[in-house]
């Protein structure tokens, strides 16, 4: 599904990623460990198309495409989602406007017609059960005024709505208490298919207690030091990171 | 009879305009008005047409403006078709009292004055001031700072004709007024229409105001509307301004409140060449509220001048201030924004903000909020900010599919929603909703929704 090569990229000259090599297969459960500023939100932020960074070396293929070359709402059209660290206050644009633009517009891309606005009513209470989210929420702005716990399972929300192929989750687990966690975790478990792929990007393990990866990768000064099975995360949650930098260090 | 000022001394000519014209200027008009015309030209002669070294108009050259040659509409003009038939205003459900201007004189109907449910009145105040004589002499020319303001004079030596609305005491107008000012002329030419509108103790109404242009002329509006609103009374005007870039106009508002009236002004600019409002408010009473707000979305060359006086003179008075913009190619703005609190005026509360979305590096905006405090019991606050788009915003929306293009648009459109959802008529805080829309879109051209399409 995707596959990205020798990828290097750099924010105002500085270079963020040092050449990354990651395949993800639909049916597969990614985690990206790491250190602050070893480049993991980086590395999300340039597969959702975010025009911030430059990328300076190497290609990202979606489907046996060229990734790199399309625009944020196109890959969000061909089933990428990013799941933000901090989601953005929008005040004015209702949550329901939003969604009914998002969801529409990812269905006229597939060739459909917009959703009659009962069956999107509809769709929008199911998928509010999945996150166990606030009836009130959908009627405000898009996270305005929302608690941080709120935020993180409104992405998670979109995610249902917009039932993505590959969902990149930025420290979705950041600021969230026990039961938030679980709460978003579960979303993200019953969102699983064998025809989608999540990326789970973590500073901590415990996220991972709840989503169970397949593959753990722990980047490190812009690479993948290391790569291994979801023992890797326990063996990371009990070593620290310093053992890897200094292993990175030799 | 009709005249022309030429320049190059434009003072000069509407010195001599005036004095040609003062038989045809006084036909037809009590005393009461009559008499300030003279002190207001001397007013006029004294301060002239202000140039950018004057404070109030630094960002505003009317140079050009007052350099073309126009058509003075000393006397009605004759059109010879039924405007009913040329315009209607095309906001849906909109159940109004309708009235008239073109030119800046009354027209559109065989019937000067309307009487309204409750005793209460509208029409023509040439016609008042004969009718009414002792009502329209009370409060004519008693709010307005003609003495500090030219075009406010200028307004005063020369008014003739324009709108008088009154509600009497207890009376509350279930169906709202709306005033349509319409410029239509096959020559350039300059109106200078007198509004003014009477709000009797605990008396309630709401008012709609449109501004059009129906032919492609230059055209020149020097206004001036002198509303007062008595103890307990609530008074709405929400104005929509949409004329073509080949117009100016200069807007007067003053207002005077007495205590716990409460009074909301809404002017949404869609469109015209170089707008200026200025809005006076005092403040007369203890416990009056006022929110004077508005929105204008300009482009090309365009330009709007906002201009805010916001008089605190009793205690526990509340006012708010809310100017939103988004600018687009090279348009330019300015917006001046000044609370004075005297020093009486304690617990008072006065907020003043000005944001603005300048989308080009092109477009300008000159922003300058000022405060003046006497009081020291109060709760004031000021803020302006000129940006842009929210970057981290519209990579929200496109992140899920959105496409630029709406993502802009969403964006502004929750921009200009806070000011929007402050119209209290219902119908017309929709319809607005649907135009502003358009103007974003940039489907709306100019006088699109009337029938003339005049471009």
């Amino acid at each position: 599904m995707l596959k990205i090569k020798n990828l290097h990229a750099s924010i105002e000259g500085k270079e963020i990623l040092k050449g990354i090599n990651l395949e993800v297969k639909a049916g597969e459960i990614h985690a990206i460990m790491g250190p602050n500023g070893s480049g993991k939100s980086t590395l999300a932020s340039i597969l959702a198309g975010r025009e911030l960074f430059n990328v300076t070396e190497g290609e990202v293929e979606y489907h046996g495409k060229d990734l790199l070359k399309m625009a944020p709402e196109e890959r969000a059209r061909e089933g990428i989602f990013l799941g933000f660290q901090y989601p953005i206050e929008i005040p004015g644009v209702s949550m329901m406007n939003f969604l009914k633009t998002a969801v529409n517009e990812q269905r006229k891309h597939k060739g459909l017609e917009a959703m009659k606005s009962s069956d999107f009513l509809k769709m929008v209470r199911e998928k509010k059960e999945i996150v166990e989210i606030d009836s009130n929420l959908t009627n405000r702005s898009v996270n305005q005024g929302f608690s941080g716990g709120e935020k993180k399972r409104n992405e998670i929300f979109q995610m249902a709505m917009l039932n993505p192929e590959l969902s990149i989750l930025d420290e979705t687990d950041s600021g969230l208490d026990i039961d938030a966690l679980r709460i978003v975790a579960n979303g993200v478990n019953k969102l699983k298919s064998d025809d989608n792929a999540t990326i789970v990007i973590t500073h901590y393990q415990r996220l991972l207690n709840y989503i169970v990866p397949d593959h753990v990768h722990v980047l490190y000064d812009g690479q993948i030091a290391k790569s291994g099975d979801k023992n890797l995360a326990v063996e990371l949650e009990e070593k620290g990171y310093d053992w890897l930098k200094k292993e990175a260090e030799i | 009879m009709s005249t022309e000022t030429k320049s190059p001394d434009i003072k000069e000519q509407f010195i001599d305009l005036f004095h040609n014209n003062i038989a045809t200027l006084n036909d037809g008009l009590p005393d009461f008005i009559n008499e300030h015309r003279e002190k207001a030209l001397e007013t006029f002669k004294e301060l002239g047409i202000p140039d950018k070294k004057n404070e109030r108009y630094k960002y505003t050259d009317l140079t050009s403006v007052f350099n073309k040659e126009y058509r003075h509409y000393l006397q009605p003009k004759t059109i010879n078709f039924d405007l009913d038939n040329i315009f209607k205003c095309d906001v849906p459900e909109l159940d109004t009292q309708v009235i008239l201007l073109l030119n800046g004189w009354y027209s559109g109907s065989n019937k000067p004055l309307y009487e309204l449910p409750g005793g209460a009145i509208v029409g023509s105040i040439r016609e008042a001031a004969s009718k009414y004589p002792e009502l329209v002499q009370k409060h004519y020319n008693k709010y307005t700072k003609s003495e500090e303001d030219s075009f406010t004079a200028l307004n005063t030596a020369f008014a003739q004709d324009g709108v008088f609305f009154y509600v009497p005491k207890n009376v509350t107008l279930e169906v709202p007024v709306q005033i349509i000012n319409l410029l239509m002329d096959e020559e350039d030419g300059m109106a200078q229409h007198r509004n003014l509108f009477i709000m009797e103790e605990n008396s309630e109404a709401r008012m709609v105001i449109c501004d059009h242009t129906l032919s492609q002329k230059n055209f020149l509006t020097n206004s001036v509307t002198e509303v007062f609103v008595d103890k307990s009374a609530r008074f709405d005007i929400a104005r929509i301004q949409n004329e073509h870039n080949g117009s100016t106009q200069l807007s007067h508002l003053y207002v005077q409140q007495e205590k716990d009236s409460n009074v909301t002004t809404n002017t949404l600019s869609l469109h015209g060449g170089l707008i200026r409002n200025d809005y006076n408010v005092l403040l007369n009473g203890e416990g009056c509220n006022n929110d004077t707000v508005g929105l204008y979305l300009t482009d090309r060359g365009q330009h709007i001048d906002s201009y805010v006086y916001m008089d605190h003179a009793k205690p526990n008075c509340r006012s708010n201030q809310l100017f939103k913009g988004v600018l687009d190619d090279f348009a330019t703005g300015a917006f001046n924004g000044r609370i004075l609190v005297r020093q009486d005026a304690q617990k008072t509360e006065a907020y003043q903000s000005n944001n603005n979305i300048l989308l080009t590096d092109d477009a300008t905006m000159n922003t300058k909020p000022q405060l003046e405090i006497y009081a020291d019991d109060v709760k004031c606050s000021h803020g302006a900010t000129v940006g842009q788009l929210d970057e981290d915003g519209l990579f929200y929306l496109r992140s899920r599919g959105i496409h630029f293009k709406e993502a802009r648009l969403l964006l502004m459109y929750a921009f200009a929603h806070e000011v929007i959802e402050k119209i209290k008529v219902k119908p017309l805080q929709d319809r607005i909703h649907e135009l502003v829309d358009k103007r974003l879109r940039g489907e709306l051209s100019r006088c699109n929704y009337c029938e003339m399409h005049c471009g």
